[in-house]
Parts: C-alpha cells; sequence; structure tokens
C-alpha cells in the first residue's frame, strides 16, 4: 500500500518534480550571492542615520526598503519618473540598479507557476503535494527496509539502482520534506487559504497638519538599529494630510510628519511570522545557507527519478505472463515480491510448467483464496523478505488469512525463499510461512529452500527438485538481467591442490580496456574492490555463475580463484583456460563484503577458494590497517593459496598475522579450531572494534559462526548481535 | 447632484448599464517593456477636493497584493465590495489593457480625475502611475504614466 503511494505519484509527478528541483537548484544560488553582493549596514547603525543619508544623496526620496539579505533599496523621484537604486548604508549612494534580475524572475516564474500563472501555480502546488507523499512514504519504505526508525543511519546493503534510490532519499528526504511542506504553505498563502495577511493598522483620522519633522528627533527611528527595518516610506509631497508610514520586524505603523509622534500600530500577527518564517525557509532570502544546502538536496531529485524509474522498470520488465483462472490452474503460483524481482522468478518458473503441460495460475500472495482452488495438485509460494523479516508488499495478510483457516488446503506445499545473505533477516519471512503452513499441518511437496541474491543456479537447483517430485522435467533458467560482458584475456594461472583431490586455481585476467566513451557513460567493466563479484557466462549456457574477486582495478588485473566442481560446466571451462584464452564475464558490485576505508582491526577468515576477496584485502592494504587471517585448507604442501604472496604481505606489515588450519596431515584440524585456539585474542580484538568478514562454503561460515558464539558468549557477544551492527559480514556459496 | 452620484456609485461603481444618461467609454492602458512580472493596476475616480469617488477596474487577482496599490488601498481600506464584478487579471509588460464601460456622462468636465495606481512585484509601487482628469476635451488625448505605463487613452 504505501509502496504503490510511492510509485504512483512518482511516475506522475516526475516531470513536474524534476523541473520544480532544478530550477529550485538554479534559484538557491540568488539569495546568497544577493547577500555576498549587497552591502550590509554596521552594526548599530540607526534607521534615522541611515534615511538621512539617503535623503542627503536623493533629496526626493519617497521609501527605503530592507530585504531579508540586508539588501537596501531606496526609491526617489527624478524630474517625475520613478527611480531606486541598492544603497550602501554607510554612504547613501546607490551603487547598483535595483530592477529584478531577469534569470531570476524567468526561474522564479518557471519554478512557481511554469508561466501559466494560477493555473500553473495549482500544477506545481501538486507536484509539492506529490513530493511530500513520496518524501513522506519513502522515509517510511527506507526505515522498514532498514528494519526500524533507529536503524535509520545504519549502512545500507544492496544493490543496483535500488540501493542508489535509498541512498539518494535518506540523505534527501528531510529537506525535500521541508521544501515541499513550505511550498504547499505559501502556496495557500498566495491564494488567501491562511489568516496571514500583513496586519495594518488603521489610517489616522487626524494629523497635526504641519510638516518637517526632524527624523533624529522621532525616537521610534532614532533608536531603531538598521537590521530591524522593513520598509520606511515619506508621505506624499505636498500632502498635509498624509504620514511617514514605518515597517519592522515587529509590526508597521504611522509617523506624524509634524510632530513625530506614532499615530498608530499594528503588531505582526502570529500567523504572518510562521508565514514569513515559511517563507524564509524555502526561498533562503535572509537564511541563504540553508537555501543552498536546500538546493542541494533539490539536485538529488533527477537522480531519484531516475532510479526511481529504474526499478519499477526493472520491476515490470518480466511480466506479461497470462495465467490460468484460479478455478482450474493445477498449480497454484503465490508470489511475495517488493520490488518485482521474485515476481520474475514466478514467471519463468510459470512458463517452465507451462511448457511441460501444466495449467498454472500466478497470483500475488496477498490474493491467497484457498477456496477457490477447486483442481490445484501443488501450491508453490515464493516468498522475498523484507529489511527484518518483514512481509514484502504483495504479501500482505497472507499469514493472518493462513493462520484463519481452520484446515490446510489439501494440495501439498512447496515454500521458496529469496534474500540475501548479507542481511541478518535472511528469507526470515519465508520461514515464517514455512514454520505457520507447519503448524497447521499442511503437506509439504518440498521442504523450504532458498534463494541468495537473485541466484540462478539456487533457482536452477529448486527447479530439479520440484521436477523430482511432479515427475517432470524442469529446467528453470531465469537470468534477471543480461549484463553486458567484456571480454577477459587470461594472463596468468597458478595451480594447487591436485594432490589432495582439490585441483584449484588463482587465474589472472588482464584488465580489459575501455575507451573514454565507455568510461564516461558507464558501459565499460567498471571499477572494481576486492570482494566484488565478476559473473562468467561459460559457453553453451546463459546463466552466469559468480566469483569473488581476489583483485581490485588498481592492481591493474582481474584475479579470481577457482576450484573445479565436479560435473561443473563454468569451472571445468575456467579450469582449463590457458594464457592467452578468454571468457566472457561481467561486473556485479558487492558492497556488503568491502573491506571499508576505516582503520579498525579486521578478522579475516576464510577457508579453500574463500581466501580470495581476503587475499585481496591483505593485498591492497598498504595503510598497515591490523588484519588477522585464519586460512583453513587441506593439506599446507598442495593447497596453500597465495602462500608466498602471504609472507611477502607478511613481512610488508599489509598482514599482521596468519593462522592456517590444514584438515589433512599430522594433525588435522579446521579453521573453527583454530580460532577456538585464539579465543582470548578474538576476544580483545572484537572488543576494540574489530570487524569480522568470512568467506568460504555456506557449512564453513556455519561453523565458524557456531565457533565464534562459543568464544564470545562469555564477553556478552554474539555473531547475531555483531552481524546487526554491520561488524560480521559473510560471503558464502 | 454629488450626492445623487455618491448613492448611485455605491451601487454600481461609477457604471451605469443601459441607461440614457451613460455612454460606452473605452479606456486604453499600454504598459512599457519594465522587465517585471504582471502588473497590477487599480483605476478610479477622486473627486475635486481629492476625496475617492469609486472603481472602475482592478487588475490582478489576489487581495492580498492590493495593498502595494497603496493610494487605492488609503481610499479604500482595501474594500473588495469596492471592486466586486470589475476585477480581471494583472497586465504583463508590453501588454494592453482595455475596457469599455458605460459611464455617466455627469463624470465628464465636472472636475473629476481618473487615477491609476500600479504595482509590480519586488519592484518598487507607483501610485498614481496616472493621474487625468476628466474631460471631454482630453477624450482620446494619450497621457503617460510614471512608470510602468507607456500610455493610457480614454475614448468615448
Amino acid at each position: 500500500m504505501i509502496r504503490a503511494l510511492h510509485r504512483w505519484p512518482g511516475l506522475l509527478a516526475a516531470v513536474v518534480l524534476l523541473v520544480l528541483g532544478l530550477s529550485g537548484a538554479a534559484l538557491s544560488v540568488f539569495p546568497a550571492a544577493e547577500r555576498l553582493s549587497a552591502p550590509q549596514a554596521e552594526a548599530g547603525q540607526s534607521v534615522a542615520d541611515l534615511v538621512g543619508k539617503i535623503a542627503g544623496a536623493y533629496p526626493t526620496v519617497e521609501q527605503i526598503r530592507r530585504a531579508p539579505s540586508g539588501k537596501i533599496t531606496a526609491y526617489w523621484f527624478e524630474g517625475g519618473t520613478p527611480k531606486a537604486a541598492v544603497i550602501d548604508p554607510a554612504t547613501g549612494q546607490g551603487v547598483a540598479s535595483a530592477d529584478p534580475n531577469a534569470v531570476e524572475r524567468w526561474l522564479t516564474n518557471l519554478h512557481r507557476s511554469l508561466f501559466l500563472d494560477d493555473a500553473g501555480r495549482l500544477v506545481m502546488a501538486a507536484g509539492a503535494g506529490a513530493m511530500l507523499i513520496l518524501a513522506l512514504s519513502g522515509a517510511w519504505l527506507i526505515a522498514r527496509r532498514s528494519g526500524g526508525w533507529r536503524h535509520w543511519f545504519a549502512p545500507m546493503r544492496g544493490r543496483g539502482p535500488a540501493r542508489w534510490h535509498a541512498e539518494m532519499a535518506r540523505a534527501a528526504s528531510v529537506g525535500l520534506l521541508l521544501s515541499a511542506g513550505t511550498a504547499l504553505w505559501m502556496t495557500a498563502s498566495t491564494f488567501d487559504l491562511l489568516p496571514d495577511g500583513e496586519a495594518q493598522p488603521d489610517f489616522p483620522a487626524s494629523v497635526s497638519g504641519g510638516s518637517g519633522v526632524a527624523l533624529t528627533d522621532i525616537d521610534m527611528i532614532g533608536t531603531l538599529a538598521v537590521t530591524d527595518l522593513r520598509s520606511f516610506t515619506y508621505p506624499y509631497p505636498g500632502d498635509a494630510s498624509d504620514v511617514f508610514t514605518l515597517k519592522t520586524e515587529s509590526g508597521s505603523g504611522y509617523l506624524d510628519q509634524g510632530t513625530g509622534t506614532l499615530l498608530a500600530w499594528a503588531d505582526a500577527t502570529p500567523w504572518q511570522r510562521v508565514s514569513e518564517t515559511i517563507y524564509m525557509l524555502h526561498t533562503g532570502q535572509g537564511a541563504s545557507v540553508l537555501g543552498l544546502a536546500l538546493g542541494l538536496i533539490a539536485l538529488a531529485i533527477p537522480g531519484l527519478a531516475g532510479t526511481g524509474l529504474a526499478v519499477w522498470l526493472a520491476g515490470r520488465g518480466a511480466r506479461g505472463f497470462r495465467s490460468s483462472p484460479a478455478a482450474q490452474a493445477e498449480t497454484i503460483v503465490l508470489v511475495g515480491s517488493e520490488g518485482g524481482s521474485t515476481r520474475g522468478f514466478a514467471e519463468t518458473l510459470a512458463r517452465a510448467l507451462v511448457a511441460s503441460g501444466q495449467s498454472v495460475h500466478v497470483a500475488p500472495m496477498s490474493a491467497f483464496a484457498p477456496q477457490s482452488y477447486r483442481r490445484a495438485q501443488r501450491i508453490l509460494i515464493l516468498a522475498a523478505t523484507y529489511g527484518d523479516g518483514v512481509a514484502p508488499a504483495s504479501a500482505k495478510g497472507f499469514l493472518d488469512r493462513l493462520a484463519a483457516l481452520p484446515v490446510a488446503p489439501k494440495a501439498p506445499l512447496a515454500v521458496l525463499g529469496f534474500g540475501d545473505r548479507g542481511f541478518l533477516a535472511f528469507c526470515a519471512y519465508a520461514e515464517r510461512v514455512a514454520a505457520v503452513a507447519k503448524a497447521k499441518d499442511w503437506q509439504e511437496l518440498l521442504p523450504l529452500a532458498t534463494v541468495d541474491r537473485q541466484s540462478p543456479q539456487d533457482f536452477h537447483r529448486w527447479g530439479l527438485a520440484l521436477g523430482k517430485a511432479l515427475g517432470i522435467d524442469l529446467v528453470l533458467s531465469h537470468s534477471p538481467r543480461t549484463p553486458r560482458t567484456a571480454s577477459l584475456e587470461l594472463i596468468e594461472r597458478r595451480d594447487y591442490g591436485a594432490k589432495v583431490q582439490a585441483p584449484t586455481a588463482i587465474l589472472r585476467f588482464a584488465l580489459p580496456r575501455a575507451s573514454l566513451w565507455q568510461r564516461l557513460t558507464g558501459q565499460g567493466f567498471g571499477r572494481f574492490v576486492a570482494g566484488d563479484l565478476i559473473g562468467v557466462v561459460p559457453e553453451g549456457a546463459s546463466v552466469p555463475r559468480f566469483y569473488s574477486l581476489a583483485s581490485a582495478t588498481r592492481d591493474g588485473f582481474v584475479e579470481i580463484v577457482v576450484r573445479k566442481q565436479p560435473g561443473g560446466l563454468c569451472s571445468g571451462q575456467l579450469m582449463v583456460l590457458q594464457p592467452g584464452d578468454r571468457v566472457r564475464a561481467f561486473l556485479r558490485r558487492n558492497p556488503g563484503f568491502h573491506a571499508g576505508r576505516d582503520r579498525v582491526p579486521l578478522i579475516l577468515i576464510g577457508a579453500g577458494t574463500g581466501i580470495g576477496p581476503l587475499a585481496g584485502f591483505v593485498r591492497a592494504n598498504a595503510r598497515r590497517r591490523p588484519m588477522h587471517l585464519f586460512f583453513g585448507m587441506r593439506h599446507a604442501a598442495s593447497d596453500f593459496l597465495y602462500g608466498e604472496d602471504l609472507a611477502r604481505w607478511q613481512a610488508e606489515g599489509r598482514l599482521a598475522r596468519l593462522i592456517t588450519a590444514a584438515s589433512r596431515g599430522a594433525r588435522p584440524h579446521y579453521v573453527q579450531d583454530a580460532l577456538r585456539a585464539e579465543a582470548a585474542e578474538l576476544t580483545r580484538l572484537i572488543q576494540s572494534g574489530a570487524r569480522i568478514m568470512v568467506c568460504g562454503g555456506r557449512e564453513m561460515a556455519a561453523g565458524v559462526s557456531a565457533a565464534l558464539g562459543d568464544i564470545l558468549a562469555p564477553a556478552g557477544l554474539s555473531p547475531v548481535l555483531l552481524k546487526a551492527e554491520g561488524r560480521y559480514v559473510e560471503d558464502t556459496y | 447632484m454629488k450626492s445623487v452620484f455618491a448613492a448611485l456609485a455605491l451601487t454600481t461603481a461609477l457604471t451605469f448599464p443601459a441607461l440614457a444618461l451613460a455612454r460606452p467609454v473605452t479606456l486604453t492602458t499600454q504598459m512599457n517593456n519594465y522587465g517585471g512580472d504582471g502588473a497590477y493596476l487599480a483605476l478610479y475616480v477622486t473627486d475635486k477636493g481629492g476625496a475617492y469617488v469609486g472603481s472602475l477596474w482592478m487588475a490582478g487577482g489576489k487581495s492580498k497584493y492590493y495593498k502595494h496599490l497603496s493610494e487605492w488601498y488609503r481610499a479604500t481600506g482595501g474594500d473588495l465590495a469596492q471592486i466586486n464584478g470589475i476585477t480581471g487579471a494583472s497586465v504583463g509588460a508590453g501588454r494592453q489593457l482595455e475596457i469599455t464601460l458605460d459611464l455617466a456622462d455627469a463624470l465628464f468636465d465636472a472636475g473629476y480625475t481618473l487615477h491609476i495606481d500600479a504595482s509590480v512585484e519586488d519592484m518598487r509601487d507607483s501610485p498614481n502611475e496616472v493621474a487625468v482628469p476628466l474631460t471631454s476635451a482630453g477624450a482620446g488625448q494619450p497621457v503617460a504614466g510614471r512608470r510602468y505605463i507607456a500610455s493610457f487613452t480614454y475614448d468615448m
């Protein structure tokens, strides 16, 4: 619901918001320029002094105004022609033209009314209203994404346009909220919907009839500081019944031109003050630094519009599958999708099922209606997880409806969870669905399975299991996006592990060359650091396999560690590469597994090919940040990957400590055992703020997590706690 | 005569549709290129003694800005009843405002003066931008304004 409230106003108002944002950003410069260019009154200068100086320079002066920026303008008549100039308060002389800047005026009219007067004002006000809704709903979505308002400033995970959208929105939302809210107030004020009109005293019924009082004799003007002045207006020449009109920060009034007595006064109303403050906040006139900040924030609007559109298009991309009616389908596919990517997987599944002769009904989980599934043989649920295990948008209400059923549907159930292992609550929602189904005694077709980071392999594997259960050949090949690949040339390979039946190689590829144009347009391979991923597309397959990078762009090469998997298509092809051979690959950033730029100690834990990114961190550690590497292998004589490099890096100070564990040989032990042996030192490091990064197989990661749980428990810490703080990250496969 | 006139003015704002003692008068206001947004103009009439008699036209729809038409505002106290039904859009720089009203014959050659107060956003207010006596002889004679109005003419 909130997502729809975010999506539709965003798409509808995008163009208006672009105009508002860009013109607003451009306009924000003017108040600052005016503040810098306008001669300012010295502290303590009185209005009487200022008026006296101006009257000396321009004897026919009629009116003097002071803008919130401190700019003082005088208006006078010269031979019957009205004149105006910006005044230097020190001399009373004009120093610049008082006519409004044509560019500023043009931008102002574009910004507030698209040059369409009231109709345009209403369009722009609608745009501001849309922005208000977008900022509020967007803030709510960010809070939900990061697991609550308390985590507003927590580091963000995820990737692609959605990540950028959220990052920009987090920085900009408060400013945009302020701009939009004040814009609506100002529109209401313009259309006289607010009682914020300037308080004006009644014109005095009688005056002294005299004229020519010395301004310095009028207390009010003699003591009034220039900084409190709004405007001072002389009586109409030759009209004895007229008066001086004085407007200040606190109100306005009339003074007798013969005696100088205050004839009438009206204080500014609270409404007027609120409106003036809001005007200042919106325009930056009188608050130019804030104005510049809001202008800068407004520049986020094009970025937000672009990434927002990209997120929406990505979510739409896979649509278009026609499903059978619920009452006739044999297979019911229910989708719990937040951004729409899980929906894409569901449609790949549905197409594959239809291709093997099934009739399939695809629906969001929120449309769960078991009584209408009359011919259903099975129900498949594909559920994403949002933030801290919250139900995704299209699954709202599913669990309540399931819990309310007197008896579970007869058709057996398979649940597939989608998530990101970088998140604490990986597939937590799918787990809840499976748990509630179990509690209802819903027959299980397949046990709960998960897909990490839209992994096509995970999905493919689940498809095979499903096909087996159904007795059909089910091949699910779903590539969420087909990225542009670059051709990488192998320049070096180092082989390990043949003796321990684990052939492994460190493969080094030349950095693909990108033309300047490709670099500028982001079409090249892109910049990367250790911990990012490359997707290698093996020949004869469309689904990429991902490998962690052990090098950064600045190293000048692309390095990965590959172990030959029995029957593995991609690893098989990579393992036979010789220098000069090429593969097609693309880059995928993995910001959740970067070493980062800070100086806190790093505890790197890896086994087997998991050493790759960890070695990359050490290689890049020119600043000698304390890094402690725990590395598990089979036998030091055979698969000690990066053995010589690590010794050199240790000598260079890039690696503080290296602790190895070999599972074969004289004294077999695992990396978990090495951790336990170092329990005291690890506890000390973690208490001093160290970060833990784990890379390797899933079982190893689980073992490491359990070992660290035991080690840290006496100190009142746990892996779960550290993960929540972003101090414990894993990259597993 | 004056009291009768004033009484009529209150109810009809100086216009007398379909009355024998009225005739159509065209008021043409040509703005010059003063380099600003649309101008607010108040067209009103004062008598021999300079006292406000009634309004002929208000160009500009937002009453919150009327205080910048300072002479008119002071004379009327910003009373919107004075311009009820005779309000139009503001007039852009270089544009022309042409209005035709049925004005009483009695307004001419009797010491009445037509005033125009002008005001432009972020620019100086110009009360009495135009002040022209209403006479038969003056009809068709263009009068220049002080700042925003290039010429003003009334034709009978």
